[in-house]
C-alpha cells in the first residue's frame, strides 16, 4: 500500500514537472495568451475550469492566467505596461483606471469584437470613454448589494424578511429587543463599508437607480437633494441596531460576527457569499434593499467591477480577441458564475446559477431596475475625491458625529469645486 | 620634527581614500542624493492628465492656502506634533527609569527584563498593530474582561474607533513598542560611566538621588538629546502602525492622519483618488524641511550646549 502510494506521489511529481517544463515552453511558444489579473484568488479557477473549457473549442491557443496580488496590481501593471512586458489581455479595473491606460494608448479599442453585443449599456459603461465612442474592455463581472440574513435566527424569533422599510426597522427592533444577537453585523472602522455597504447599498431606492446617478452627472441633481439626504437619515437610524463598539469594528469582525451567528442581518456585497459558504454552517439566505412601500419598483446596485481588454503592444492580438470574444458566450458567463459565486456575469445570457444565494441576487435584477455605484463614473476624477468623501461622512453619519445634512453639504461642496456640471 | 616636515612636503593625494570611499558615495548618491533632490524638482511641476508643466511654488502654496488640501495638511501636521509630545512626554522618561532601573546592581534577572522590553521593538508593526487591535476590539478583545475584573469597566470604550481617542492609543500602542530604542542607549551610557566618579561622589556624601541627578544625569544627557532628536525623525516619518490599523484614510475621520498618510495617499493615490507624484512630491519636500528645521534647531539650541557641558 505505502509502495503503491510513493509511486503515485512519483509520478504526481513527473506530471508536475513535465507540466511545468512544457508551460515554460509555451510562454515562448507563439499563440501563447498571457492573462494580466488582480484575481489571485481565481488562479485555480482558471487553470482547472475555464481554461480547459475555452481550449476544448480552441485547441491551438495555449492561455496563461498570471495574477498579481490586487494591492499591487495597479502599480505593478503600469510598469510593465512601460516596460512593454505585460500580457496580451490585461483585467480592467472599472472606470478611471482602465481609462487612464487607454488615453495612454496601452489598451486598444475593442469597437470591432463582435461579442460586445451580448452586454447591455450600463454593463459596458464602466469601460467606455466619456463620450462614449470607444469600447476598451470587455465587461466580465459584476457584484450586487443587498442584506444577507441568517435564516435560523428568523426562524427562532419567528420573523418573515421585510420588504419595506418600516418592516426593516420593525424587525431590527424585534431582534434587538427580543433576542442577544446583534441585528445589523456593521461596523465604521475600515469606513468603506458605510459607504459601500451602507450609502450605496440602500440609496439607489431614494434617487431611483440610472436616473438619479444620471441626473448627478449632468449636474441635475445636487446631493443636497431630499433623496440623498434621506438615505443617509436611514443609515443614521442604523445606529443602535449595530454592535458594541462598532466604532472600532472592521471589515472582517463584521464577517466574523456573521458566521459564528452572533449577528442576524449583514449589509452585503455578492462577493461575501464565497466567504459565508466557507465558514457558516448555518442556513443564509438574501433580501434586497426594502423600498419604501409595498409595489414601489425597487433599484439595486450591480456594480460592474471586472472587465478584460487587450494590450495595444500584444503580438497576438487575434487570438486575443478570439479568447475575448468567447469571454462573451454564455458558455464562459455560466463558467465563470458558478466557479465564483457572487460574481455574477454581465452579458444578457440567461444563465443557470447553482448557489442558491447567489441565485437569490441576481433574481433581483428581474424584478428591480440595476444600477452602478453613483461615485465611481467621472465624479470621482478630481479633488477632493467624491468616493472617498463618502466613505468619511457615511461613518460620520453612522457614528453620528456629523448630521444627514452636513454630509450631504459637504459632499456636494466638494463636488461644486472642481466638477463644471455642478457649479 | 624633520620627520614631520619631510612628510608635509611630500605627501601624495590619497587616492587610495577616493578608490575605497567611491562605492559607498556612489550608492549614497544613487539612492539618497538623487532621489532627494529629483523630489525636491518633481515638486515644482504640475503632472496632471500625463503632461508635466513648470509652475514653480505653486504646488506648495496650493498645499497651505487652497482649501482642499490645506486642512488635511495642518490637520496631518498638528496630530504629527501631537505623536511626537506623546513620545517625548512617554517615552524617553520610561525609558530613562528602566534604563536607571536595569543598571541597578541589585536587580536580579535583568537580562530576561531587557530582552522582554526590547523584544517589540524588533516585531514588525503590523504584527503589532493586529495584536494590539485584537487586545482592545470591543468584540473580541480582553481589555474590557480585564477593565471590568479590576473594577473599571464603565471606563471601557472602542478607543481605537472614537476621533477623539483613537490618535492617543495608537501613540501609546507605538510607545509600548519603541519604549526599548531609548531604554538600550541610556543603559549603555550608564554602563559606562565609571564607577571611580560615582564613588567619589559617595565618599562625598551623596545620597543615591544626588548621584543620579548630579552626576549620572549630565554625563547621560547627549544620549537622552540624541534619542529625542531620533524620536523627532522617528515620528514624523511615522506611517506603517497608522496604515496597518487605520489604511491610508487614517479614520475614524482622519483622526490619526500623519504626514506619511497624508503623503501616501496624495503620492500613490487611494482608492478611487488617483495619484499625483507632483503633489506628492511637494508634501514630501514639506516633510523633509519641517525634519530638516528640527534637526538645526536642535544642533543650534541643545547640542551646542551639551558639548559646553562635557568639556
Amino acid at each position: 500500500m505505502s509502495n503503491a502510494h510513493s509511486n503515485l506521489s512519483v509520478s504526481k511529481y513527473a506530471i508536475a514537472t513535465a507540466v511545468m517544463l512544457s508551460s515554460v515552453g509555451m510562454v515562448n511558444a507563439a499563440g501563447t495568451l498571457t492573462i494580466e489579473s488582480w484575481r489571485s484568488d481565481d488562479a485555480n479557477i482558471w487553470s482547472d475550469v475555464i481554461i480547459p473549457a475555452f481550449n476544448k473549442s480552441h485547441p491551438d491557443t495555449k492561455v496563461n492566467f498570471a495574477p498579481t496580488p490586487p494591492t499591487q496590481y495597479n502599480s505593478a501593471l503600469q510598469a510593465k505596461l512601460q516596460a512593454g512586458t505585460a500580457g496580451d489581455l490585461i483585467t480592467c479595473r472599472p472606470f478611471d483606471t482602465s481609462l487612464t491606460l487607454f488615453t495612454s494608448g496601452y489598451l486598444d479599442s475593442l469597437n470591432d469584437v463582435q461579442g460586445l453585443n451580448e452586454f447591455s449599456d450600463v454593463a459596458k459603461s464602466a469601460w467606455v470613454t466619456d463620450d462614449g465612442k470607444d469600447q476598451f474592455c470587455l465587461p466580465m463581472a459584476s457584484v450586487i448589494h443587498g442584506f444577507i440574513y441568517n435564516k435560523e435566527i428568523f426562524k427562532e424569533l419567528n420573523l418573515s424578511v421585510p420588504k419595506t422599510r418600516d418592516e426593516f426597522f420593525t424587525v431590527l427592533d424585534a431582534i434587538k429587543s427580543e433576542s442577544r444577537y446583534s441585528p445589523l453585523a456593521m461596523g465604521t472602522a475600515d469606513q468603506w463599508e458605510s459607504a459601500t455597504m451602507g450609502f450605496q447599498n440602500i440609496g439607489p431606492n431614494y434617487w431611483k437607480g440610472e436616473s438619479g446617478r444620471k441626473a448627478l452627472l449632468e449636474g441635475k441633481a445636487k446631493l443636497t437633494d431630499d433623496a440623498y439626504v434621506d438615505t443617509w437619515k436611514e443609515l443614521a437610524q442604523w445606529k443602535p441596531y449595530l454592535g458594541r463598539g462598532f466604532e472600532a469594528q472592521k471589515y472582517s469582525d463584521s464577517q466574523n460576527l456573521f458566521t459564528l451567528g452572533r449577528a442576524a442581518i449583514y449589509p452585503a456585497g455578492s462577493w461575501d457569499i464565497q466567504t459565508f459558504n466557507n465558514q457558516a454552517d448555518f442556513e443564509f439566505g438574501a433580501f434586497p434593499p426594502p423600498v419604501a412601500k409595498n409595489g414601489d419598483s425597487c433599484y439595486i446596485s450591480d456594480h460592474t467591477d471586472i472587465g478584460i481588454g487587450i494590450n495595444a503592444n500584444s503580438k497576438n492580438k487575434e487570438a486575443a480577441a478570439e479568447l475575448l470574444n468567447w469571454m462573451a458566450s454564455q458558455e464562459f458567463a455560466e463558467l465563470f458564475a458558478n466557479a465564483v459565486p457572487g460574481f455574477f456575469p454581465l452579458s444578457n445570457h440567461k444563465i443557470a446559477i447553482k448557489d442558491p444565494v447567489a441565485q437569490e441576487f441576481i433574481s433581483w435584477r428581474d424584478q428591480c431596475e440595476s444600477t452602478i455605484r453613483n461615485s465611481y463614473q467621472i465624479l470621482s476624477r478630481g479633488t477632493p475625491n467624491l468616493e472617498n468623501q463618502l466613505w468619511n461622512v457615511s461613518a460620520q453619519v453612522i457614528n453620528g458625529t456629523m448630521t444627514p445634512e452636513a454630509a450631504a453639504q459637504e459632499t456636494q461642496n466638494g463636488l461644486e469645486q472642481w466638477y463644471a456640471p455642478q457649479q | 620634527m624633520t620627520q614631520h616636515n619631510h612628510q608635509d612636503e611630500k605627501k601624495p593625494f590619497p587616492w587610495h581614500l577616493v578608490i575605497f570611499l567611491a562605492p559607498a558615495l556612489l550608492i549614497y548618491i544613487t539612492f539618497s542624493v538623487y532621489p532627494l533632490l529629483d523630489t525636491l524638482f518633481l515638486s515644482l511641476f504640475n503632472s496632471q492628465d500625463g503632461n508635466s508643466t513648470f509652475v514653480g511654488l505653486q504646488n506648495f502654496i496650493t498645499l497651505v492656502t487652497d482649501d482642499n488640501w490645506s486642512h488635511a495638511f495642518w490637520n496631518a501636521l498638528l496630530n504629527n506634533f501631537k505623536f511626537f509630545v506623546i513620545h517625548m512626554l512617554l517615552q524617553n522618561p520610561i525609558g530613562l527609569l528602566l534604563a536607571i532601573l536595569l543598571s541597578s546592581p541589585k536587580l536580579r534577572l535583568s537580562g530576561t527584563y531587557r530582552t522582554l522590553i526590547f523584544m517589540p521593538t524588533m516585531l514588525s508593526v503590523v504584527i503589532i498593530g493586529f495584536v494590539w487591535q485584537l487586545l482592545l476590539s470591543p468584540i473580541w478583545g480582553i481589555s474590557e474582561d480585564f477593565l471590568y475584573n479590576i473594577g473599571l469597566g464603565q471606563y471601557f470604550d472602542a478607543w481605537l474607533g472614537k476621533e477623539g481617542s483613537a490618535l492617543i492609543t495608537l501613540s501609546f500602542i507605538s510607545v509600548w513598542q519603541f519604549v526599548g530604542i531609548p531604554m538600550m542607549l541610556i543603559y549603555a551610557t550608564l554602563l559606562n560611566i565609571p564607577d571611580d566618579i560615582v564613588d567619589a561622589g559617595t565618599v562625598d556624601g551623596a545620597n543615591p538621588l544626588q548621584t543620579f541627578w548630579y552626576i549620572k544625569l549630565p554625563l547621560i544627557l547627549p544620549t537622552i538629546a540624541m534619542v529625542s532628536i531620533l524620536t523627532f525623525v522617528a515620528n514624523f516619518n511615522a506611517f506603517e502602525l497608522i496604515y496597518a490599523v487605520k489604511g491610508a484614510l487614517a479614520g475614524p475621520n482622519f483622526s490619526t492622519d500623519l504626514m506619511g498618510t497624508f503623503f501616501y495617499r496624495t503620492f500613490f493615490g487611494f482608492q478611487l483618488q488617483q495619484g499625483s507624484a507632483s503633489m506628492g512630491a511637494a508634501v514630501a519636500t514639506l516633510m523633509f524641511l519641517i525634519i530638516l528645521v528640527g534637526v538645526m534647531l536642535f544642533l543650534f539650541f541643545v547640542q551646542r550646549r551639551i558639548q559646553r557641558f562635557q568639556f
